[in-house]
């Protein structure tokens, strides 16, 4: 082990874990003078190509409240062939399959390189995965076209014995019937009223009377659930046939007058796709799919009225308590939303509007099932396409990169318990001896259910070291964490991964160094900023911002070097030294300020804030940016104003937007035709560069990224502008027009500034 | 500090796939197979029931024909051929034949003992009857019998029993008169057959002709007085006979010269009947018997009743003469005879018209036709107290979109641009023939109100010497009584004119549809019928757009639209809070979408071949379809094929309550009462969107006729039922019903107000209808057979002079979508002597208007009540006659005003309605069906419905031979003649349904109690004597 640096990042490769310390102080009082709590960014399913799953149970603690997972940390008397748990100390048995271990011969979860595994295992029948697509027919003629076109498109991409179901709506909402032929079928619902899921079912035909099921039984071994209905068949059978049926689906035929907006039922076609699914697959992997084209204009979950002359709630009108309809959609998607989770399922929202769609109301269907949000301007735009495809994007094994109904259960050693966790999730409210009253984020459990997850899901998990101060834990001691995720494989096994992780406790009074240069800056930065987040969802912003200031200050105030009310003598160590610059951006960042989005933006941005992993999270809170020019190869440069330069392209990458900006210099060549000489080839290369690394990145990355490519003083510059530091603005930029950098004409402050304050509030010995 | 950024992100993990872009290309919309309409070619429409020229009039001489077929074969070879000659003629003579021969069984066995005394009776007073009688009919069959007796069939020993026909409602209105007149010559051969019977006969004819003659001159115009024939008639004939003569001079003195017989143009002496007639109108019966011009009318009955009270006559019924009752046959066919030649000419105020199963032309001169309007008198007390006193009901039988024969106009569209109609200012009463204009034409004073109103400058016109308006021929509206107004948009409902309306299928696919082959038959029907819609004029194409739904327990929507290749089914079950899911495409026009829909008429019975469900809802379903109305914002027709009860769990689900206990309790009138009021609210709905709802019912058991029935009733729609369906009995007739159903003309959105004069005031409506208020009656769809009769009640005094006038104004909606106002106006006489009261009176309007008053009461009150509430009433009325009108004379005489000689009958026959005094095998059902059916009927219907044609076949279904031809052409034309195709029953004697037969037989004593005709005119009689006394 060599530098902290390269241990992290082992780590992060093998567990998929960064904690914000890897020493950890040894007390309750010491961890909560450090300010940055004890917590880890977890990506449970991350991608381990070099990670063969083993065909067998876990061996689970036989403690009842414990059921830890052997694993490498746990002592083995081989021959005895006992193992104590490391989390209760509990003597255990092995069972009689492992009677054949010893020193040599170790089952792989004992072996330290198996920190996590895998483990597939046998439980309960497999359902195929389930795709519910829920659609909006009122939309523009082009729009639905290209809808259509993709969702016929993802058919062959679905697996084949998937099941597939379509729910249509606009004024009303049409359940169709796929198994039929001639005469195609569906079940219409008025998009005004709301049906309890018991109501659905029955007007479905899904609740079979009481003759019929006994029946069936003999036909029908027990256990066997009901593996298809009308509504939802395997792809394989009905492809021609869905396909056909998507084809000629119409635009919603009721007239839309003038000055109107079109009635959209979304909120009863959601309720309706959940109880359906609730009825006929509870707790088996399914996607409901929504797309939509505006905001709900009628019935439960309506966001905006259909008088066009009434636009929709901005934050202003939020803020001004004006948002008449969104306290009731809120609480109709959120219902909504809990009762998916509880089934397991999830659902995505593919909202594709110029407008705003009603993200706001509508974000908890994907914040707490692990669904999908994304956001275009039309569903006729490659964003959309081409995010749409990589939702079905594959693994290396050719495993569709979707995991369901996981649970991620967290078992801790004495000293710690667990205060919360934030993503995806909802609590399973599992109470036990590990569980905090200290809370952060989705909190008072050891359990959570993520309905959705992909390889790059990544929880932000907090814990509360609980040791007292005057229970010294011995030299060398370690604490333990294990996180047990078991999920449904896309291939539809139950599968388990163990991942068990240990850090070194260290007493913060004769080790603070140790504990001081294990920190992670970058994790903790993040961690913060999903406290900040999770809080922005419920706070008004500027307390929120305080909070996190004061945080900053104390961070500084601990772990500067400093003389009292002396700004000029503070430094911070290597390990702390960006961190303000993470909280400067972050602070003027889309999950935090609301001035200049739309609610909509706002709960998208959080929403993927929310889930993305350390790398992704980074980049949204402190966007990238690369400079290419004649002078050198392509390098990172300071995002900052003064980085703007004439003779330069630059690449931004915000996560949801790539910018390329050409110089002003660069954009007159450009516009003279350089380019197309041959004597210029170098400068078309210059061109071609940054487009083809912009091209890398959009590849990887869901969602799509917004793509602009613009020049000096093109109205899409604006993306850059509003990104980078403002160190010169109108206001200090004396030799006006001077070549260093662009001034940005802007009030706010500039890192410079925000340091000086920080510095002088940090020294302060008054705070 | 300096940027430590990570590394830029990594290598992509996957490529594009390029087969997206391409993807679709293999997934063009593959067009349906395109199934060509199937041409139409089985079903010609209905055939018109009175193409040829109606009667000429003259005498039918006697219809002795009736047993023609049997006599005319027995008599071999000129027999046949002059048999041959008018073919179906002898269809013509039918109604009077079966006269002949139904009454004699009921009343008399046909033993010999009767028949003897008979045989002798014509040759008695055959001199006074120029018109055949029954008594003469018995004679003519006495003497085939003897002319023939080897050769006529067995049976008919038993009184032509073989094998009659009954048709349920088998009618005798004009059918034959129809055929009649397109086989003039067919007149001779009745005579013929009639001389050939009983040379005997035939001088008799003449002689009549001469002594009827006689009567008329010395009454001149008796008062229709009836018989007050000497209390102690004679058995014999020729003591009649000299009363008779008595009689007819005694009153004529006091007689007043005025009103003979039937008002307006006298009938032209030519006929040889028409004394008879006259005579008949001085209407003295009683002993005179014998004067058998007076046909029924006279009736050796009245000994009978005399002898009741009196003791001379020791037993009484028993010795009652029912030949001597006045006969329906007898008075339909002399009215046949004496008015059907005619034209009647409406231009006089309150002329009575000819009889509804008279066929005859009209001429509008300013009076609305009686097929538009009947009324009960037309000539109305002055005063309510005179209105009390005589009990005479005050009623007019309104059918305001009555289907005209072909050789008079339909009513002239009289367009006034955009001003609209000219209307009186304070009673909003439309221009009419009796507005007097005054001030030199500058304004008119309304003759309802007289309220004086300026004539709007457009419609200004110079009056000439006689104070009409130069141009009063050339507005209808001036001149006629009955004419239409092209409605302006003020007239139209949201200020919108209409749009054209929509007929929407229903069909009941549950699994008793489904298995009876309903559902089959009925979408192999629709795929030609669609066809046929009402269109207006000469338009090329109906423009009415037809949309379609099938049920169970939820609600199958299709779209039909004409782009796409198949239809597309939607399924709504939230039946709780129904709604319509699509509006485009949900109504289409016909040839537009043909394919779509062909191919949906074809897989709606294989989608649905294996069903198991069978339970049904049935409020959704009108809710569904006037919901679609709204959305489409048209006004429009549904047509439901149902089967059960619904009981699926939904708004207006019922349940079986049937309870034949309930049978002569109080609560008897629940059955006829609607389970709950969801269906009246419901009603009201549809009528305010226009939404009229027609009901086909195809029950197995009981499915509540009186719930199910509320909205159709209300919705001015219609109820058919056909108990226990089956596709191969019961499909000519359904079809049939359908057909017509669906093609005939429909006004819809409609309202309704009648005008009257100052004085009368319109009180009370009957009919399928809805009111929200007092006057105006609203129909959300109103066809050419419905009837609204109206109920007027004095407010004020009327005077001789000026009479009383009805205006009828009803705004409707074409079914072309044009909005339009029909005007009919009728004026009538006022009296102050109640002797013009029953001089003026129309006998089948009034059953028509206590039939439906009486059915209605059962909804209210137990059904003894109602029946003895008909019988007082009416033996008031005939008790005031006989108190204020008729000559004096002895108690135990009866006398029944002319015009009402036929109320005791008739009242007998409602009285033993289904509905009145229901029999064993009568359901609930039946009657609640019956009771909804009679509301909406018009006068010949209710005439035909409640005293049934009787017909005589001697043999039935032979198969290609010219008999058998001519039965089923007989039927045939019975069929066209009826708003419903009528059911074919075919009874053989000792048959069970010989029962069924026998209940048709109105005159005779009924199982369930229903008096004879004579022994209920006895109980009339005694009832108006305890009433005199």
């Amino acid at each position: 082990m060599a530098t902290y640096l390269e241990f992290i990042q082992q780590n992060e490769e093998r567990d998929g874990i960064r904690f914000s310390w890897n020493v950890w102080p040894s007390s309750r009082l010491e961890a909560t003078r450090m300010v940055v709590p004890l917590a880890c960014l977890f990506t449970p399913l991350k991608e381990r190509p070099d990670l063969p799953p083993v065909q067998y149970e876990p061996v689970l603690c036989s403690r009842p409240t414990c059921k830890a997972v052997l694993n490498p940390l746990c002592q083995v008397d081989y021959r005895a062939k006992l193992w104590a748990c490391n989390f209760c100390f509990q003597r255990n048995q092995f069972p009689p399959a492992y009677a054949g271990i010893s020193e040599v011969n170790q089952p792989a979860e004992l072996m330290p390189q198996f920190s996590t595994i895998e483990y597939i295992v046998q439980r309960g029948p497999q359902t195929p995965l389930i795709f519910l697509y829920v659609v909006d027919t009122c939309l523009e003629e082009e729009d639905l076209q290209a809808l259509k076109e993709s969702l016929q498109m993802s058919l062959s991409l679905l697996p084949p014995d998937a099941l597939v179901g379509l729910i249509t709506f606009g004024r009303m909402v049409q359940v169709h019937e796929l198994s039929c032929e001639g005469i195609s079928k569906s079940y219409v619902f008025r998009g005004t009223k709301d049906l309890t899921a018991k109501q659905i079912q029955d007007m479905l035909g899904l609740t079979k009377p009481a003759m019929s099921t006994q029946q069936a039984r003999p036909v029908q071994p027990q256990g066997q659930p009901f593996i298809s209905s009308r509504f939802l068949q395997p792809v394989h059978k009905i492809d021609m046939n869905l396909t056909d049926l998507l084809g000629e689906l119409q635009r919603d035929p009721w007239p839309v007058t003038q000055g109107k907006r079109p009635l959209r039922s979304t909120g009863v076609a959601l309720s309706i796709a959940v109880g359906l699914l609730e009825g006929t697959f509870p707790n088996t992997g399914a996607r409901i799919m929504l797309f939509t084209g505006g905001p709900p204009t009628q019935g439960p979950g309506m966001v905006v009225g259909d008088e066009l002359k009434v636009p929709i709630r901005s934050w202003h009108d939020i803020e001004k308590d004006n948002a008449r309809f969104m306290k009731k959609a809120i609480k109709h998607y959120e219902m909504l939303a809990n009762r998916t989770a509880t089934n397991g399922h999830c659902i995505d929202i593919y909202a594709c509007a110029l407008d705003q769609t009603g993200l706001q109301e509508m974000k908890c269907c994907a914040n707490l099932t692990g669904g999908h949000m994304v956001m275009g301007d039309s569903f006729n735009t490659s964003l959309f396409k081409q995010t749409f495809q990589r939702v079905f994007s594959k693994d290396f094994n050719g495993d569709f990169r979707m995991a369901f109904g996981a649970t991620l259960d967290v078992k801790t050693s004495r000293e710690l318990k667990i205060s919360g966790a934030i993503g995806p999730c909802i609590s399973l409210n599992v109470k036990g001896p590990c569980v905090s009253e200290n809370e952060y984020g989705i909190s008072g459990t050891s359990q959570w259910k993520i309905c959705s997850l992909d390889p790059t899901t990544t929880l932000g998990i907090y814990f509360e070291v609980v040791n007292q101060h005057n229970a010294p834990i011995p030299q060398g001691g370690r604490g333990a964490i294990q996180f047990v995720t078991q999920y449904q494989h896309s291939s539809t096994q139950r599968r388990i991964r163990v991942t068990t992780v240990a850090r070194s406790w260290a007493d913060a009074q004769n080790q603070f160094q140790h504990i001081e240069a294990a920190f992670d800056q970058e994790a903790a930065a993040v961690l913060m900023a999903r406290l900040g987040v999770f809080r922005a969802e419920s706070e008004e912003g500027p307390d929120v911002l305080r909070w996190l200031d004061r945080q900053l200050i104390r961070l500084c105030q601990k772990f500067g070097q400093y003389n009292k009310e002396d700004p000029s003598s503070f430094r911070l160590s290597d390990s702390f030294s960006l961190y303000p610059q993470f909280m400067f951006h972050l602070r003027r960042s889309p999950f935090l300020q609301v001035f200049n989005n739309s609610p909509d933006e706002s709960s998208y941005y959080r929403h993927h804030f929310a889930r993305q992993d350390l790398t992704q999270s980074l980049i949204m809170i402190q966007p990238i940016l690369y400079s290419y020019s004649f002078h050198g190869p392509p390098e990172p440069v300071l995002l900052d104003s003064s980085s703007i330069l004439a003779d330069r392209i630059l690449l931004m990458d915000t996560f949801f937007q790539i910018v390329i900006y050409l110089g002003e210099t660069i954009a007159q060549w450009r516009k003279a035709g350089y380019q197309d000489m041959p004597e210029y080839e170098n400068f078309k290369h210059l061109l071609q560069a940054p487009l083809d690394d912009a091209q890398d990145i959009m590849q990887t990355r869901f969602p799509m990224p917004r793509y602009i490519n613009t020049e000096h003083g093109g109205s899409q510059a604006r993306f850059l502008l509003s990104k980078v530091n403002p160190s010169q603005t109108h206001n200090n930029l004396y030799p006006w027009g001077q070549e260093s950098g662009a001034p940005i004409l802007t009030d706010d402050v500039s890192l410079q500034v925000f340091m000086d304050h920080l510095k002088k509030l940090a020294v302060s010995s008054a705070s | 500090m300096n940027v430590n950024q990570p590394a830029p992100p990594g290598v992509p993990y996957g490529q594009p796939q390029p087969g997206y872009t391409g993807y679709q290309s293999s997934y063009g919309g593959q067009p349906g197979p395109i199934i060509p309409p199937s041409p139409y070619g089985a079903y010609n429409g209905p055939v018109p029931g009175y193409q040829q020229l109606p009667p000429t009039g003259v005498p039918r001489a006697p219809p002795s024909s009736g047993t023609p077929p049997a006599s005319t074969t027995a008599r071999a070879p000129s027999g046949q051929s002059a048999y041959g000659q008018f073919g179906q003629g002898d269809v013509q003579n039918g109604p009077s034949s079966t006269v002949q021969m139904q009454r004699p069984p009921v009343s008399q066995p046909f033993v010999p003992a009767p028949v003897a005394p008979l045989v002798n009776q014509p040759a008695t007073f055959q001199p006074y009857g120029s018109l055949p009688t029954s008594s003469q009919v018995t004679t003519q069959m006495a003497g085939m019998q003897i002319s023939a007796p080897a050769a006529a069939p067995p049976p008919s020993g038993l009184g032509y029993g073989p094998p009659p026909t009954s048709m349920a409602s088998a009618s005798g209105n004009f059918p034959g008169s129809s055929l009649y007149g397109s086989y003039p010559q067919n007149l001779a051969p009745p005579t013929s057959l009639a001389q050939a019977h009983s040379g005997a006969q035939t001088p008799q004819r003449s002689v009549p002709l001469q002594a009827s003659s006689f009567p008329p001159s010395a009454a001149g115009a008796p008062r229709p007085p009836s018989i007050a024939g000497p209390p102690m008639p004679v058995q014999s004939f020729g003591g009649p006979q000299v009363s008779q003569t008595n009689h007819a001079s005694s009153p004529s003195p006091q007689a007043q010269p005025p009103l003979p017989g039937p008002p307006g143009p006298p009938p032209p002496p030519m006929h040889s009947s028409q004394p008879g007639y006259q005579l008949q109108q001085n209407g003295s019966f009683g002993p005179a018997r014998g004067p058998q011009p007076n046909y029924g009318g006279s009736y050796s009955a009245a000994p009978n009743f005399a002898g009741q009270p009196g003791p001379p006559q020791p037993p009484p019924p028993k010795r009652l003469d029912p030949d001597s009752i006045p006969s329906p046959i007898q008075v339909i066919e002399d009215d046949r005879n004496n008015r059907g030649s005619e034209p009647f000419v409406t231009g006089a105020r309150g002329q009575v018209p000819p009889l509804v199963t008279t066929n005859f032309v009209v001429k509008d001169q300013g009076n609305a036709s009686p097929r538009y309007i009947r009324c009960t008198s037309y000539n109305i007390p002055c005063t309510s107290d005179m209105a009390k006193q005589a009990q005479v009901p005050l009623a007019a039988v309104i059918k305001p979109l009555a289907r005209l024969p072909p050789e008079e106009a339909p009513p002239y569209v009289v367009d006034h641009g955009e001003s609209g109609p000219v209307r009186c200012n304070r009673c909003k009463a439309y221009m009419c023939p009796f507005m007097q204009f005054i001030e030199g034409g500058r304004r008119f004073q309304c003759c309802f109100c007289s309220c004086v109103t300026e004539v709007p400058p457009q419609y200004f016109q110079h009056l000439d010497h006689t104070g009409k308006r130069v141009d009063f021929y050339d507005r209808p509206e001036l001149s006629l009584g009955s004419y239409e107004f092209l409605a302006t948009v003020d007239y139209c409902k949201n200020n919108k004119f209409p749009r054209p309306p929509a007929f929407i299928f229903m069909i009941d696919v549950s699994y008793n549809a489904v298995r009876s082959g309903l559902v089959k038959l009925l979408c192999e029907e629709l795929k030609s019928l669609l066809d046929f819609l009402p269109r207006e004029g000469g338009a090329e194409e109906s423009a009415v757009r037809v949309g379609f739904v099938t049920y169970n327990k939820v609600l199958h929507f299709y779209n039909v639209k004409s782009s796409l290749a198949q239809p597309q089914m939607m399924v709504v079950s939230d039946v709780a809070d129904m709604f319509v899911p699509l509006l485009d495409g949900f109504l289409v026009n016909v040839s537009e979408s043909r394919t779509v829909i062909t191919s949906l008429l074809d897989q709606i019975p294989e989608m649905f071949a294996d069903t198991r469900e069978t339970e049904t809802v049935f409020a959704p379903v009108i809710q569904a379809g006037m919901e679609a109305l709204k959305a489409a914002e048209c006004p429009g027709k549904l047509f439901l094929f149902h089967t059960s009860l619904p009981i699926a769990e939904a708004p207006g689900k019922l349940k079986n309550r049937d309870d034949r206990k309930l049978l002569n309790t109080d609560k008897e009138k629940t059955l006829f009462q609607p389970q709950t009021g969801f269906y009246q609210s419901l009603a009201k709905e549809c009528v305010a969107q226009g939404c009229c709802v027609d009901l086909f019912l195809f029950p197995n058991q009981y499915v509540d006729v009186a719930t199910l029935g509320v909205v159709p009733h209300h919705t001015g729609g219609s109820i058919y039922k056909y108990a226990c369906f089956q596709v191969e009995s019961d499909q000519e007739r359904f079809l049939s019903d359908l057909r017509r159903d669906v093609q005939k003309d429909v006004g819809f959105d409609a309202v309704m107000r009648v005008r009257t004069s100052t004085g009368i005031r319109a009180t009370d409506f009957f009919g399928a209808f809805y009111m929200s208020n007092t006057t105006d009656v609203e129909l959300a769809g109103l066809d050419g057979d419905k009837t609204v009769t109206v109920e007027f009640k004095h407010d004020d005094r009327l005077s001789e002079d000026s009479g009383a006038l009805i205006q009828c104004a009803l705004l409707y909606t074409s079914c072309a979508g044009q909005r339009r106002l029909r005007i009919h106006n009728l004026s009538l006489n006022c009296c102050t002597q109640l002797a013009d009261l029953y001089r003026n009176c129309e006998t089948d309007t009034l059953i028509n208007y206590l039939a439906k008053f009486a059915y209605r009461g059962v909804l209210s009150s137990p059904v003894k009540t109602v029946r003895d509430a008909l019988i007082s009433q009416c033996a008031q009325i005939l008790a005031c006659y006989r108190k204020n009108c008729a000559s004096p004379s002895s108690a135990g005489q009866l006398i029944l005003p002319e015009c009402m000689k036929l109320l005791p009958v008739y009242l007998n026959c409602v009285l033993k309605s289904d509905v009145l005094q229901p029999g064993a095998e009568v359901t609930t059902d039946d009657r609640a069906y019956v009771r909804q059916l009679v509301t909406s009927m018009d006068v010949a219907e209710t005439n035909v419905f409640f005293y049934p044609r009787l017909l005589p076949l001697s043999a039935l279904p032979v198969l290609e031979n010219p008999l058998s031809k001519r039965v089923r052409d007989l039927i045939d034309s019975f069929r066209a003649q009826r708003s419903r195709y009528m059911k074919l029953i075919v009874v053989k004697q000792e048959d069970k349904l010989e029962m069924l037969f026998k209940h048709f037989l109105v005159e005779d004593k009924s199982l369930n109690g229903g008096a004879s005709y004579v022994d209920f005119l006895c109980h009339m009689h005694k009832e108006i004597r305890q009433l005199l006394s």
